[in-house]
This record gives C-alpha cells, structure tokens and sequence, in this order.
C-alpha cells in the first residue's frame, strides 16, 4: 500500500464531523503551529517539504509564501481555489465532499503562516450541495476555538469564509478568481504585479488549490523533510488523481509521486485497466489542458524507459513526446475513441470559456472551433490541418493569461500524435458522417 | 403583469449575513452570492427588475450587475422550465455517452438544447465539465447532480419530476 496523507482515514464513518475528525489526529497542526511555531517557521517547512501547486502549474508552495509582501500596512490575504473546473478533474470535490476539514485545517495553518486574519474559499457556484457541507465544517471549527478571535488562547485570529462563484471556468485562473470575488467579470489581470503584491482589494495575496492547502497540516504535524521522502526528486509527496474515460475503475486515487503510469492504468488498485478489453489508444494526463499522448509514449518515455507519474518524467520529452502532470485530471481514451471529435470538443470548451480580452484567444479559439467542426463532420481539406497548426502556435504566448496556451496545446499536440486520424477524416467524409452520434450541439446554439 | 421583484425576508437576513464576509467598503464582492439568491426567488432567472433590485440593494450602478450576470453561465437571463436539465457536454462526459444523454432527451421532451417544453416544466441546458467526470454522463438539476446516467435513470428522474 502507498503512503496515503488526504485519504488516510477516508474510510472512517462520519469523517465530516469534527469530533470523528478530531479522533483521526485531525486538528494537531493548528495547535502546534498557533502555540509553538513561528509564521516563518511553518513556511521553513513547507519549503522544506518540496511541496508544488496541486491546482496545475506545480509551482513550489513554500516559495510562493516566502514571496508575499511584508510589512505593506495592508492585510494579507489567504484565498483557496476550489473552483475546480479543468476538464477531468474532480479530485477537489471529492477531498471537499468527504474530508472537508482536511481543508480547514489546512486554510487556519496557512493562514497563520501567512499573517492572514481574513481567508476566503472561492468554489465553483454549482457545488451547491458542497457549501452545507463545508460551512457546518466552518462553524464547528469556530466552536471548537481553532476559528475566529484569539485562536487556542493565542494572540493569532482569524475568520474563514465560503464565496460561491456563478460558472466560468477562467475563475480558476488565479487573477481572474480574486476579480470574481471583488463582484466582477472574470477577466484576468495583466501580471505583474502578481497577487503577492496585489493581490484581492490591492493587499497582497496568496492563491492556492485545496489540495495544497490540505497537504499543509501534514507537513507541520510531520515536518517538511518527512514529506520530502516521500516521491521522487522534485516531485515530493503525494498526489490526488482523479481518473476518468474508457477505464474499469474511475474515481480519485491518492498516489505516491513516483508510481509508474503503467501500473496506475493498468492495476486494481486504480484503474484497472482498460474497459471493455479494450485496447487504449491515448491518455490525457493532466486535466484537458495538457497536451494529448498516444499510448506507447505516457507509457514510455521517448527514450524508452517507463513513464512515472511525476512532474518531470510526465514531462520529459518536452511537447514533442511528452506531457505535464497538470491538475491531475488523467483522462483514458479507448482504440474507439475519436481523436478529432475530442478535440473539436475541447476546442469548443475552450471557445465557450475564453473571457475575450485577448483577440488571438478570443478569435483563434473561434476559428479552431469551426475548423476542427468542419473536419469531424466531413468538409474539411488537407490544407486545414496546418491552418490549425498555425492558428494554435499564433495564441500560444501572446494572451494575457495561460487559457491562451491551454487551448492550443490540446489542438497542437492532437494533430502532432494523430495526424493520421484527421487526414482520415479529410479523405473519408463518407465514413464519418455516418457514425453514429448524437450531434453535440454548439454553444451557439445552446 | 410581473409584480415588483423584491427579496424575501429570509433573503435579506441572508444577503446581510453575506455581506458582513467582505471588509467595510468592499460589499460589491457581495454580487455573485446576491445574484444566486435572486435567482433563487424569481423562478431560476435573472430579470432586470431583480438585477436592478440587487444593484440596489449593495449601492451598484445597474450596468455593475448587468456586466457581471451576463458574463457568468449560473445566471439566466431568459425564463426557464421548472426543471432545467443541465447536462455536461465536454469531453470526458461524451467518451461515456453524453452526447447520447442529450439526445434522449430532446427527443423525450420534444424540445432541442435551449429551450423549454410548452408547460414551462423542463428547460433542456448544456453545461461545461461539472467536475463528475468519474461519473459520467451526467446532469445537473438544481441543487443535485444526477450522475452514471442512463435511459431508464432518466426516464425514473423525469418521472419524479412529474412528466
Ligand atoms: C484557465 C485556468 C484555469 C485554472 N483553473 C484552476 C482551478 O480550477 N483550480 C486551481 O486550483 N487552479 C486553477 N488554475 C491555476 C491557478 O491559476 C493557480 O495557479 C493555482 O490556483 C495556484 O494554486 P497552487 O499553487 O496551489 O496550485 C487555473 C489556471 C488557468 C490558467
Ligand atoms: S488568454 Fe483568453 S481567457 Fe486569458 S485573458 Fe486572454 S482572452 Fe481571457
Ligand atoms: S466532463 Fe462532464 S463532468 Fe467533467
């Protein structure tokens, strides 16, 4: 079995009472942090811990932190991602549904460590049952004492709040949440300043996702060279996968940093296989941002050996024959599934869910979209499938925000691996159009 | 005639309740909050006379909340069914059969992706990842998420919904 830090005691009946998650150990961080530690100490062991960003970008937590800016006569704010809306991902909710006090516990620590006096956990509007759940976790902090003034006796105070978003997928990006929660459109900020500096209401800020948050306690309960045994290299700890498609075993898994991705697909212990005795065809690893790998390179590395799943071997290779470990959000794909009817797919989401500030964005999205309809449904010529290359390289690098790049890379790298598929698509309008599918129908339409 | 939008009792105890999250002088981050709630009391939309009660009620400009609903999907801004059937349409959803679900369900209701069946009951609405891909295909509808959907699921749910 592999060491497990979020789900360890998910088993245990009645784990979203406090009591019960009190009786797992739960808690322990805030006292020691609130009476025994530093601010600046609990950070020391979050950097020491190697701990990255869980909510895609992998950036270290404890650097972060160590970034916010002191002493500005402003208060610094701690406000948690759960808006959790990349395509494949659902380790946040499940963490949220069933273990809502691992993400308390997680935002008192981190916000001590951060001076923070007001935290926020922004959550996408539609979790609507999920608000209940993590507000009743909220006020049974408050009645046990390890929320609001004067938290165990010490001079250290805070209030926690839920704020509900109203369904925009670029919310998740860091800048455009902290507008959303000032009651605006979602339109990210140009950076820098980066939210350290200014951050929610002009204060400096941190974001982080909430499964980063929650692996917090552990790492002050256990101290950060603990967690840094676990995994391999720069990929420390452990993390939650929630994996979807064509396999036996959907569901979220808390995995070592390390294990080889062969084993995760094709073990009982998580995906457990293929469905259907299928034969896979490819694998989006890391939510639909990442690029798209068929099957033989997210199980081997270009180089032949066996593929991990960690931040550096999901990406060795670079674009060319790799990928990125992301969100987490590991998406299987069966010898039936069509390529190009994904992307069209993805393109769409991408179309739907650009906030419009940028043009190549705004536009390249767009015109993706209509090609790659095109080509799904039939029309398309040879000459489309490097418009597409060259509209997905003109966005890439030149928006606002990082949605720019994770709208392209789906389409690049599909075209890259699968080339064959839509060329097929191109000489063959007869045999796709006969598939039989329901007609998604456009956004434009809904 | 619609009568004059305004909030309940409860909703004002509520909308007070939210607005104390937000420091003195930031009450605007009280929009999104306050819009689900008039969602909430004006049948599952957004008309302007509740938009403007909100604009109101937090000392915005109207065009403040028009920009801000329009932008987000939760919002309504047309009269919808009883029942709006939001069901997931992206990818991972479909390698499991939602564009199937989708088109049940048009043909059940006899009515396409947008619209509302002539009793007012049902609004048909694709929808984005609702993080439940593990589960898919699936719908949500109001507060719940209805989840491995399959024909005889449907049929069940649009049943208890009182087709
Ligand atoms: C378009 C877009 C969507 C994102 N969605 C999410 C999300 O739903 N949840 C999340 O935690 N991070 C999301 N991110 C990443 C955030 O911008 C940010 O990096 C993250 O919340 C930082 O937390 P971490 O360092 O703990 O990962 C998104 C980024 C982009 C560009
Ligand atoms: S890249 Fe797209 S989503 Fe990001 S700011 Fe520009 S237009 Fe908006
Ligand atoms: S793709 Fe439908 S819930 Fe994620």
């Amino acid at each position: 079995m592999s060491k497990k830090i979020l789900l360890e005691h998910i088993a245990t009946p009645n784990l979203t009472n406090i009591d019960v998650y009190m009786g797992t150990g739960g808690y322990k961080s805030v006292e020691k942090a609130v009476k025994t530690m530093t601010p600046d100490e609990v950070t020391e062991e979050v950097k020491k811990s190697g701990l990255r960003g869980r909510g895609g970008a992998g950036f270290p937590t404890g650097m972060k932190w160590s970034f916010l800016a002191k002493n500005t006569g402003k208060p610094s704010y701690l406000v948690c991602n759960a808006d959790e809306s990349e395509p494949g991902t659902f380790k946040d909710r499940y963490l949220m549904e069933h273990n809502p006090h691992s993400l308390i516990e997680g935002m008192i620590t981190s916000s001590y460590a951060l001076g923070a006096n007001t935290s926020y956990i922004y959550m996408r509007g539609e979790f609507t049952w999920i608000f209940p759940i993590l507000e009743k976790a909220i006020d049974e902090a408050y009645s046990k004492g390890f929320l609001g003034k004067n938290i165990l006796g010490s001079d250290y105070s805070l209030d926690l709040y839920m704020h509900p978003g109203g369904g925009a997928y670029i919310c998740g990006e860091e800048t455009a949440l902290l507008e959303s929660l000032e009651g605006k459109r979602g339109n990210p900020r140009i950076k820098p300043p980066f939210p350290a500096v200014w951050g929610l209401y002009g204060c400096p800020t941190v974001v982080n996702n909430v499964e980063t948050i929650a692996d917090v306690p552990w790492i002050v309960n256990h101290g950060g060279d603990e967690f840094a045994k676990i995994g391999i290299g720069r990929s420390t700890g452990t993390k939650l996968i929630s994996a979807c498609g064509n396999i036996n075993k959907p569901g979220v898994y808390e995995i070592e940093l390390g294990l080889p991705v062969e084993e995760f697909i094709f073990s009982d212990e998580y995906c457990g296989g293929i469905a259907g005795g299928k034969k896979m065809k490819a694998v989006v690893a890391g939510g639909s941002s990442v690029p798209i790998l068929p099957a033989e390179l997210i199980l081997k590395t270009a180089k032949g050996e066996p593929r991990l799943m960690t931040y550096e071997s999901l990406s060795d290779g670079g674009f060319a024959t790799g990928t990125m470990l992301g969100s987490g959000g590991f998406i299987v794909f069966d010898e039936n599934a069509c390529i190009v009817r994904n992307t069209w797919n993805f393109t769409q989401f991408y179309h739907h869910e650009s906030c419009g500030q940028c043009s190549p964005c705004r536009e390249g999205t767009g015109w993706m979209e209509k090609v790659l309809h095109r080509i799904e449904n039939g029309h398309g010529n040879m000459r489309d499938i490097d418009l597409l290359v060259d509209v997905a390289r003109k966005i890439e690098g030149n928006t606002i925000c990082p949605l720019g790049d994770a709208a392209a890379w789906p389409v690049a790298s599909a075209i890259r691996h699968f080339r064959h598929e839509f060329e097929y698509h191109i000489l063959h309008p007869d045999k796709v159009k006969d598939r039989n599918h329901a007609p998604v129908p456009t956004l434009q339409e809904a | 005639m619609e009568t004059k939008f305004q909030f309940s009792a409860e909703a004002i105890t509520l909308a007070n309740k939210i607005i104390n999250r937000y420091p003195e002088g930031k009450s605007k981050s009280a929009l999104l909050p306050l819009l689900h709630i008039a969602q909430g009391e004006n049948k599952g939309w957004l008309s302007v006379e509740a938009m403007d009660y909100v604009a109101v009620f937090l000392k915005l400009q109207p065009i403040e909340v028009y920009e801000v609903a329009s932008f987000y999907t939760m919002y309504n801004l047309k009269p919808v069914g009883k029942y709006v059937l939001e069901v997931c349409r992206t990818g991972p959803c479909c390698l499991n059969g939602a564009e199937d679900v989708i088109d049940y369900l048009q043909n059940k209701l006899g009515i396409k992706v947008g619209e509302t069946t002539p009793d007012g009951k049902f609004t048909i609405k694709t929808v984005e990842c609702l993080a439940s891909c593990g589960t898919a295909p699936m719908m949500q509808v109001g507060m719940h998420y209805h989840e491995n959907l399959s024909k005889e699921k449907i049929d069940g749910l649009l049943e208890e919904f009182g087709k």
